[in-house]
């Protein structure tokens, strides 16, 4: 079956409106991008959209009271809006716009966690977490004295839930979970483990970098306390990143950053707070990305959530079966059969992933090798670097049959 | 692609299949490793100085990693005996590029200064001039 006769989504139509994916990696190797984890390709609505702020209204926004600066503020605040309905928040006093999913995490670190962290409490992470999550984490718990436990991965790539169960007590403030790991692709039961946190009066943060691209998520019904994902990764400009946060949470919680836009008035003395969002929002800020970000979400919204997670998924299980079949393939994560983010890590035997990843790249596949800033992950698999391929809408299985093609030409290199 | 790799040409996959002076030494003059922490390369170098203390006699290496990192310390480890210590220190970038071949991608030039960069810290931390720590390349 080829990629248009797979019913979800029309791959051709979609592969027009990205215009990178007609370029060649030299004059005459078309590109097959696979490293969407890393970072997806820019459709042209969203390109659209960010032009058309600079083309007609790029003004800075909250305090201008010319018409330029309206149109760019009312544009960017809604942009809150349009990403509180892509997943479910109640309205943007729950979306906070950052940088990326990485400042995401160190707003939730620093600005919660140095107000509510002690020498008697305890964060629960988890050995998949990404470095987004375990180093601002382990570093607020040096400067508050506070513990970190770190929920094990069984060998087919799962949390140990009943571990999970013993670690989570009631000294446990907060726990922050991979929602789908980058490196694994293991889909974490996010839902299952607010419950348990809950249950001890702690909050959950989930890191939703690799789930919102790819999936429908509705942080209500997950019943999370913070969620975290970056624009980049799912359609977006990069320089943008989005924290929700519930409202009475985030109403509670100190700044993260100061300066201006975050003041709502100020004296050689001190300062009070602007309303949340704003409050979290210091500095003038990604305006142009904030509303790109917003048109990525109609993109995707206008192919449908549930219509991309059904495309991805079958061409990351045709990937995954066509790797697991191999002999001298390991794949790392949950097997075949069972329900995974899109993207497949493997080690090939005899060829060392940034051999694979640089001749792979010379057949025009892009792929990412290495740790996938999970070395604690790579530790407990005891190895030490996977070679990473990756789906988004655009993908197809004849792409993937490119990507085996270039794991036979390395092996007859290095044989 | 034609088989024949741009970068992986035979020179380089023979090295690393076939890897020169590979093992260690009974009575080396000092030894030091390192490694790339963003890839997991590890290079350890054992080298022995003539009497004249500044003399390379002989060296070996092992280690483990990609076949950029571990051919460059197989062409490095027959270029060495001879060399003296000075002209060691002298070796840069352009060398390691061009010991190999040339034409190495710009994101794999780490792999290729990494044994360089072992055999000129090892170098340097035996006359003094450095504190005697693992060698790292930063990302």
């Amino acid at each position: 079956m080829t990629a248009t006769e797979h019913a979800s989504l029309d791959v051709e139509a979609i592969r027009e409106e990205f215009p990178i994916l007609s370029r060649t990696i030299d004059d005459e190797t078309p590109l097959i991008y696979l490293d969407n984890a890393a970072t997806t390709q820019t459709p042209e609505p969203v390109i659209r959209a960010m032009n058309e702020f600079y083309h007609e209204y790029n003004a800075n926004v909250h305090r201008g009271i010319h018409q330029l600066s309206m149109e760019a503020s009312i544009e960017y605040e809604e942009a809150h809006d349009r990403l509180a309905r892509f997943i479910g928040a109640s309205d943007r006093e729950e979306i906070v716009f950052t940088k990326n999913t990485t400042e995401a995490m160190n707003l939730v670190a620093q600005a919660w966690g140095r107000a509510n962290l002690d020498a008697d409490s305890a964060v629960v992470l988890t050995e998949m977490d990404h470095h987004a999550s375990l180093v601002p984490f382990t570093q607020v718990a040096e400067w508050t004295g506070a513990e970190v436990r770190h929920i094990p991965v069984d060998e087919t790539g799962h949390l140990d839930l009943e571990r999970a169960a013993e670690l989570v007590d009631d000294d446990v403030e907060l726990l922050s979970i991979p929602h789908v790991s980058n490196t694994l692709g293991t889909v974490n039961p996010l839902g299952e483990l607010a419950d348990l946190a809950h249950e001890h009066d702690a909050l959950i943060l989930g890191d939703g970098a690799q789930a919102v691209p790819s999936r429908p998520v509705d942080v209500k019904a997950l019943d999370v306390d913070f969620y975290a994902f970056s624009g980049h990764k799912m359609a977006g400009p990069t320089g943008i990143g989005v924290l929700y946060g519930r409202a009475d949470l985030l109403e509670s919680m100190p700044p993260f950053q100061f300066g201006g836009g975050m003041i709502e008035r100020v004296t050689l003395d001190g300062a009070t707070w602007a309303d949340v969002p704003w409050k979290f929002e210091a500095g003038t800020p990604p305006i142009a990305e904030g509303i790109g970000l917003a048109a990525a979400a109609d993109y995707l919204d206008s192919l449908g959530m549930e219509a991309i997670e059904a495309h991805e998924a079958w061409v990351t299980e045709y990937a995954h079966e066509r790797l697991a079949e191999r002999p001298d393939v390991t794949v790392v994560g949950p097997p075949v059969d069972e329900e995974r983010g899109s993207l497949v890590s493997f080690t090939l035997d005899g060829v060392h992933p940034h051999d694979l990843s640089s001749i792979l790249n010379e057949t025009g596949v892009a792929v990412r090798a290495g740790d996938h800033c999970t070395q604690p992950l790579h530790d407990a698999l005891d190895v030490s670097a996977t070679t990473r391929a990756s789906f988004y809408v655009y993908n197809t299985t004849a792409e993937v049959d490119a990507l085996l093609e270039g794991l036979d030409v390395a092996k007859e290199l290095f044989d | 692609m034609s088989m024949g790799s741009d970068m992986y040409r035979q020179q380089i996959l023979d090295h690393y299949k076939n890897p020169r002076n590979y093992g260690e030494l009974d009575a080396p003059t000092f030894s030091h490793r390192g490694h790339n922490p963003s890839c997991g390369d590890e290079i350890e170098f054992d080298v022995e100085i003539e009497d004249d203390g500044e003399t390379i006699a002989s060296v070996a290496f092992h280690g483990e990693g990609c076949a950029i990192s571990q051919a460059a310390a197989s062409m490095l480890s027959e270029r060495l005996p001879g060399m003296t210590l000075d002209e060691v220190d002298a070796l840069d970038r352009d060398d390691a590029v061009e010991m190999l071949g040339g034409d190495i991608s710009p994101m794999r030039i780490k792999c290729a200064v990494l044994a360089e960069k072992v055999v000129q810290d090892g170098a340097a931390i035996y006359q003094g001039e450095r504190a005697d720590e693992t060698t790292a390349l930063e990302d």
